[in-house]
């Protein structure tokens, strides 16, 4: 009972880039616990993604061959019946989408303490993660009690495995009952349509802090003073004053500008996903410790209806 | 049909706060209706407008201070609501996800809907598990994230698209009884009508302990323990423009000629 099983993730045949963050994250665990690590690939191509997956690190990978795509009830039960098998300490899964679609019924199911979202963690007898609460306005380290825990790991805080491992690779019999009540029919892309902001050069995006549909021209009128290319934070497309297509994030688009100008962002972690690799990042927001400051190069801590008025006059 | 509504008030802290031991301190906090929960009450609310649903019900674990914000979802359309809270409840500093699973399963045996909707995480300790725990322990089907509904009364399905990363959506069929995880942008929440807020007075909030929904202290032991809380480390290397609003907008456009995006 020290080892970890980590479950990875793929989608439309491809492996997705938190299957080789949670090696990364497994690896730390599996350290501290003083045992193996376990990986779990469910679905789809399973051979080929085992290949692509024996990284450094990895000392078996369990592969359960079920159906092309995800589905939760096929995962809950691959899931745990691999967990009665390898018997882990801690078993990983990634916070994403589907990771949230099937990691809660499993720790249900195995009466497994579950903390989600962790950003770091640390096993010395006993687990403790560290989590944000508030949108990241403060961190928290929580014990997770029980003889066994489950944690899901944030996207893209843990780096991705690289190397060749020598992992053991077999295949898994999960006995996993495909008489479900819920069916994938199929995926649709969103956001297409008028401009694709994912090839601009510089982007103007905004957030909650511009409060109404009526402050919108303000921006509207910054963009065409510098030519720029309207993007902004989910809440705005959500209020339809946006189309899908300007969403950037891990549900939305994601940018790699010269310059993104976020305005009244306060730089949700889902937000951040879509636009951390623009070259340069600069942030104007009233509050000097909204978490969009950690990735600016540049900042103004103030009122947009303050600094937008001026910044059009610079370039009218 | 009837659909249980799970509506957490959340505490929402503000630009400038203090940490107490493990939480912050309680005059920096404002409380409103979880975000990701108006979005699941407009849900459930137009499911009963548009001939689905009979009767819709909300659900709260809190505090009878929670009943101004379980007010603001009556006022939007909810039928009634229930609110459960004890004793027990009040000692501890971090309700893990079985522990809500426990006592929202006792109030939805009760309730006995054929349609639950939560919210996909609250906004303020953000675990976004609760609703699939709870399907999982009810032996109900379920769905997560999902941004469209289309529900089907002759096959009793619901038509759902889950939103996954990178602007794809899943399609995905589910069978009811179901517990349904709602993102923003589903719908357009309304605001309270004050007609809304004067007929939400007389509806009823029922307030439930542990013992009237058949559970012992046993229930509510939970399995996370915060052991601190601590602003974190500013990891920030940014330059920040001093000066009134002229002086840093001067600033932005020096930067934004010197990168040569604007002219
Ligand atoms: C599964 C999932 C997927 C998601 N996907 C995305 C996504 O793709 N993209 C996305 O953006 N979000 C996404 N979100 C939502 C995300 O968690 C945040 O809720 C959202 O990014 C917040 O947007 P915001 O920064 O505009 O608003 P807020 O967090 O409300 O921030 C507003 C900011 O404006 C500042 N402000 C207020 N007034 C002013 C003023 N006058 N002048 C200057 N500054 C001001 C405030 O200080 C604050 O920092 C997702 C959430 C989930 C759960």
């Amino acid at each position: 009972m020290t080892d970890v099983l980590a479950v990875t993730e793929h989608r439309r045949g491809e492996l997705r880039d938190v299957s080789f963050e949670v090696i990364t994250a497994g690896r730390q665990l599996a350290d501290q616990t003083g045992g193996d690590l376990h990986l779990a690939v469910v679905g789809g191509d399973t051979e080929s993604f085992a290949d692509t997956l024996n990284r450094e690190g990895v000392d078996a990978i369990h592969t359960v061959s079920e159906g092309e795509e995800f589905n939760h009830d096929v995962y809950a039960q691959a899931v745990e019946a691999l967990h009665a098998e390898v018997d882990p300490q801690v078993l990983l899964m990634p916070n994403s989408v589907n990771g949230l679609d099937y990691a809660p019924a499993v720790a249900n199911r195995l009466d497994l303490p579950l903390a989600t979202d962790a950003v770091d963690f640390e096993y010395d007898d006993g687990l403790s993660v560290t989590r944000e609460m508030y949108g990241s306005k403060v961190e928290t380290t929580v014990d997770v009690g029980g003889d066994r825990q489950a944690v899901t790991i944030r996207g893209a805080e843990w780096p991705a495995a690289e190397g060749v491992g020598d992992a053991e690779i077999s295949e898994f019999d999960a006995d996993v009952d495909t008489d479900t009540g819920s069916t994938v029919t199929g995926f649709e892309e969103v956001g297409g349509g008028d401009v694709d902001i994912s090839e601009a050069d510089f982007i103007v995006s905004i957030g909650r802090g511009i409060e109404e549909e009526d402050n919108l021209p303000l921006i509207e009128d910054l963009v065409e003073a510098t030519d720029a290319t309207l993007a902004s934070s989910r809440p705005i497309v959500d209020n339809g004053w946006l189309p899908k297509n300007r969403q950037v994030g891990q549900s939305g688009k994601v940018v790699t500008p010269t310059v993104y100008l976020a305005i009244g962002i306060s730089g949700a972690v889902q937000h951040v996903a879509g636009m951390k690799g623009s070259d340069t990042i600069v942030a104007v927001n009233t509050d000097p410790n909204a978490p969009i400051f950690d990735i600016a190069d540049y900042g103004i801590v103030g009122d947009l209806f303050d600094v937008v008025p001026e910044l059009i006059e610079e370039f009218e | 049909m009837k659909v249980l509504v799970t509506v957490k008030e959340v505490a929402e802290v503000a630009d400038d706060f203090e940490i107490a031991g493990t939480e912050v301190d309680e005059r920096y906090l404002e409380y409103d209706l979880n975000e990701w929960d108006d979005y699941a009450v407009e849900e459930a609310v137009q499911l009963k407008e548009d001939g689905p649903a009979e009767e819709v019900v909300t659900v709260t674990i809190g505090p009878e201070r929670s009943e101004e914000t379980i007010r603001m979802a009556l006022a939007k359309g909810a039928d009634r609501a229930v609110r459960v809270w004890d004793d027990a409840l009040e000692d501890v500093d971090m309700l893990d996800v079985e522990t809500k699973t426990n006592l929202l399963e006792a109030v939805v045996e009760e309730e006995d809907p054929d349609l639950v909707l939560t919210g996909v995480q609250s906004g303020d300790d953000a675990l976004g598990a609760t609703g699939v725990s709870l399907a999982d322990e009810l032996g109900f089907q379920w769905g997560a994230v999902v941004n469209a509904l289309d529900y089907d009364a002759d096959e009793n399905v619901a038509h759902v698209h889950r939103e996954l990363e990178g602007g794809v959506e899943e399609l995905t069929d589910i069978d009811l009884p179901a517990v349904l995880t709602i993102q923003t942008g589903i719908n357009e929440p309304r605001y309270a009508s004050l007609r809304g807020i004067r007929q939400a007075q007389s509806k009823e909030i029922a307030p439930k302990t542990l013992d009237d929904i058949g559970l012992d202290a046993d229930a509510v032991e939970s399995d996370l323990t915060m052991t601190s809380m601590y602003e974190p480390e500013s990891e920030s290397d940014a330059e920040i423009f001093e000066g009134d609003a002229g002086e840093t907008a001067g600033r932005l456009a020096e930067v934004l000629r010197e990168k040569g995006v604007a002219e």
